[in-house]
């Protein structure tokens, strides 16, 4: 939350310029698309080099076109795996940032909204109207819903579980928000089990349409190769960046957004100025909760089959990302995301076409996740974006 | 604090003034107890071998007698004696009746030692592991590996599998692959501060296991997602002795005798060397570190080597364990060494008490007795008195229940069941010592929040 500290040094009284208010709001995203192109020509440069270099080890098929091929698919996935990662990621970053401790139960939350979506989708079907609903309005409502139920789970559990050891050692915090992230997953689990969603949750959507045709590359040595996106993965794509820009608005912009920063620099201060901390805090549960949830829907309507334990993963990851661009930082939270998502995305998809189907790369995508953990922790613990704080005693 | 105290029920040892808790009374109440509940128990065993709800009873308080003897306040050798009579025959003689109840007590010890060597890490350094079985991980398939042809795969000459009589050379090899492990995440994870290394902890875990389903390819190491079968076991080295004493043995109740001996034996010498080590200069500076660790460094105690020390001890007796545990189950698959597990563990260390070894062993006990003998207990009995659907069976619920676990103790009783003395202080220096303010109820933050300097201000309560 630190580097859109020259906002806070505006009083409150000054009437901002509209292009110091789209400086605000869009500054962030202009932000993420230099890490977009960035990490795409750098991590690409790297597959075409190494495929050049490779060449000629592989006698099935040749591997610089089969490289190249590929790559406009890789770059989509990179971006929605990107994208999946810096929204929840934001719910980890703005928590530490007021309150310095991980919620591990933010996986579970972001699990919950897939879960609304899938809740969402079937009852819609069992009330015969899922297949003439329009696509756009299924999306928009099943965010918004999955928004709400996980925003007000986060506070709840905020109120629930966090609040009373607010004043205990880390340590007891953090088991209790591990504690959490179980509980959650095993009453998700018992109310999916009891209900027709079954465990293995299938989520049901109307029609969204066909997948996209965005251009179309000549190919010397056969057939064209047409660069596609799916009707999911665009949703995806799109509906990140709109709440990315709201949640730009609202911690930049408004007075509530000047509160959370300001909690989030001191608390105590804060409170001093006149700032309700309770509330703020339990906002930014709900902020970060609600973009959890949001992810979830868009995440559960993209891969269409989900289980209690999805959570998991994405968040562990996600909070990768929210440690790679600095945790603490909100612009920080999202580029770590789209950069995290990018090698991601690479490692799957060039790890097994490079050792000729040694090691599958899907598998070791995680593997790689956790190393640029390990590393940017060793080497850079403040990330990307963040500054580097000096211990007072 | 003084009035929550003495209103622990087994807090005996502050109150002199109750004429059955002292002197001649008191030692014929907990002999009284030390012989009824095993004779009850063997009797109903000696007359119907099967479980059932009285036998589970008669089991639990045949347990119960360890915390009986840890907090009636007779002497140390008697502690000792009645101790060493319980586990050397009492507990063995009773589970050659019955082998679930053996597996228990097998198990149990077993997550004692697990849950020990965690508590040296999350307890006694106050370093948050959570990839903890992964050392477990580690030590059981280095067996499963070695006494199986799984080896051939990768080491030429076709030396195996290796015989059972090799289980006690890889005793201490896993111990010192357990230490390696330890130290090759230790150096580059321990400059990082609490929640960072619990994050890097549990992603390492999921490494490992992610490792271990997918290293079949390109060379079979781990045989992937099959897991390995057919590991070996341990020699059954006690037969001369068995057979001198006349005892009438089936081939499974002689292989659990072993394993019992084998687990109780790692038991033991793991808490001597634990709590040799926790009073001595390594176990303060484990507390300084814990405490504070700034303060730690002005003190000039060397950090990382303290924090690579606390971590190597936890996991070279996870990685003894883990083969211990392969060799036993002869089966070992990557879902065995799940978060869950990692997470398990950590719920025994918090629940019997962060830092207490007692603790750990009541907490390791209860979490073990929960999982295998009374949620399915229960289960049991509501599935024979209401037809209660499948999908609400207790014995599902680990996770509701760890998790709860976790979150209750934490708001409630972070100093866990049998508290450490000064974690006790150290949990509740922030709180006033006011006794008017031991009963306020936990959702109620306002008071201590405010007069706390740390506080948010109480202002928004």
């Amino acid at each position: 939350m630190a580097t859109q500290s020259e906002a806070g040094a505006i009083s409150a009284g000054t009437r901002r310029t509209t292009r110091m208010l789209l400086n605000q709001i869009f500054g962030p995203l202009l932000q993420i698309l230099y890490f977009v192109i960035g990490s795409a020509v750098i991590l690409g440069t790297i597959v075409i080099l190494l495929a050049f270099l490779l060449q000629g080890t592989r006698s099935d098929i040749n591997l610089l076109q089969g490289t190249l091929i590929i790559l406009p698919q890789v770059i989509v996935d990179s971006l929605v795996r990107g994208f999946l990662y810096a929204m929840i990621a934001l719910g980890y970053t703005m928590v530490y940032g007021v309150l310095e401790f991980i919620n591990f139960a933010h996986g579970e939350i972001f699990m919950v909204g897939a879960f609304v979506v899938a809740g969402f989708g079937l009852m819609l079907n069992s009330a015969g109207i899922l297949g003439d609903f329009p696509g756009i309005l299924f999306v928009i409502i099943s965010v918004l819903l999955g928004a709400a139920v996980s925003g007000i789970l986060a506070v709840s559990v905020e109120r629930v579980a966090y609040r009373p050891l607010r004043n205990s050692p880390k340590l007891v915090l953090l088991i209790s928000t591990i504690g959490m992230s179980l509980v959650l997953q095993d009453l998700v689990r018992i109310i999916a089990t009891s209900t027709p969603l079954g465990f293995n949750a299938r989520v049901l959507t109307p029609d969204l349409g066909s997948a996209i045709r965005l251009a179309t590359l000549p190919n010397p040595g056969g057939n064209d190769i047409n660069v596609i996106i799916d009707a999911r993965s665009m949703i995806f794509i799109l509906a990140s960046i709109v709440m990315l820009i709201f949640l730009n608005y609202l911690v930049n912009v408004t007075r509530v957004g000047k509160a959370m920063r300001a909690v989030a620099q001191d608390r105590p201060t804060a409170s001093l100025m006149g700032i309700n901390v309770n509330n703020i805090i339990a906002l930014t549960f709900l902020v970060g909760g609600a973009l959890g949830g949001a992810a979830g829907v868009l995440f559960g309507i993209r891969v269409q089959a989900i289980n209690p334990y999805v959570g998991f993963l994405p968040g562990l990851k996600a909070f990768t990302a929210a440690v790679l661009g600095g945790i603490g930082n909100i612009t920080g939270a999202m580029v770590g995301g789209i950069v995290l998502g990018f090698l991601e995305a690479f490692v799957a998809s060039y790890l097994s076409l490079f050792t000729a189907g040694a090691f599958a790369g899907a598998n070791y995508a995680d593997i790689a996740a956790f190393s640029i953990l390990i590393i940017i922790l060793i080497f850079k613990p403040e990330g990307l974006l963040g500054e580097a704080t000096v211990q007072k005693v | 604090m003084a009035t929550s105290e003495s209103k622990t029920p087994f807090a005996t040892g502050s109150n002199p003034s109750n004429p059955f808790l002292q002197g001649p009374a008191l030692y014929a109440l907990v002999t009284a107890y030390l012989v009824v509940v095993p004779i009850l128990a063997i009797g109903n065993m000696m007359s119907n071998p099967r479980p059932s709800l009285i036998a589970d009873i008669l089991f639990l308080g045949l347990l119960g007698s360890f915390l009986v003897l840890h907090k009636a306040p007779v002497s140390m050798t008697y502690k000792g004696v009645a101790a060493a009579i319980l586990l050397g025959a009492v507990l063995p003689f009773f589970g050659t009746f019955n082998q679930f109840y053996m597996d228990v007590m097998i198990q149990i010890a077993m997550f004692c030692v697990l849950a020990t060597g965690l508590n040296v890490v999350v307890g006694f350094a106050g370093l948050l592991d959570l990839g903890y079985i992964a050392f477990y991980a580690v030590g059981a398939y280095t067996w499963a590996i070695v006494s199986t042809g799984q080896a051939n795969n990768f080491i030429s000459g076709g030396h195996f599998p290796l015989g059972p009589e090799w289980f006690f050379v890889f005793l201490p090899i896993t111990l010192v692959v357990g230490a390696i492990f330890g130290v090759l995440l230790g150096l580059p994870v321990l400059r990082l501060k609490g929640d960072y290394l619990a994050i890097v902890t549990l992603g390492f875990g999921e490494v490992i296991r992610v490792l271990l389903t997918n290293l079949d390819r390109p060379i079979n190491i781990t045989n992937g997602a099959q897991g390995i079968k057919d590991i070996g076991q341990p020699p059954l080295f006690l037969n001369p002795i068995f057979n001198a004493f006349g005892l009438d043995l089936n081939r499974a109740q002689t292989v659990q005798l072993h394993f019992y001996v084998l687990v109780a034996v790692i038991l033991l010498t793991m808490l001597l060397v634990v709590y040799r080590l926790s009073v001595s200069r390594i176990g303060r500076a484990w507390t300084a570190i814990r405490e504070d660790e700034t303060a730690a460094i002005a003190m000039g105690i060397p950090l990382v080597r303290m924090k690579l020390l606390a971590f190597v001890t936890g996991a070279s007796f996870a990685g003894a364990m883990g083969m211990v545990f392969a060799a036993k189950q002869t089966f070992v698959n990557p879902p065995t060494f799940d978060l869950i597990r990692s997470i398990n563990i950590l719920a025994m260390v918090i629940l019997g008490g962060m830092g207490s070894i007692p603790g750990v062993l009541l907490g390791a006990a209860l979490v073990t007795l929960l999982n295998l003998q009374i949620l399915p207990r229960i289960t049991a009995e509501l599935e024979a008195r209401t037809n209660l659907p499948s999908t609400l069976d207790p014995a599902q619920y680990q996770r509701l229940i760890f998790g709860l676990m976790l979150v209750l103790m934490t708001i409630f009783r972070p100093q866990g069941l049998l508290p450490e003395e000064r974690r006790k202080e150290e949990l509740h220096g922030v709180v006033p010592p006011d006794p008017a303010d031991i009963p306020t109820k936990p959702d109620d933050d306002s008071a201590p929040s405010s007069s706390s300097p740390t506080g948010s201000g109480g202002s928004g309560a």
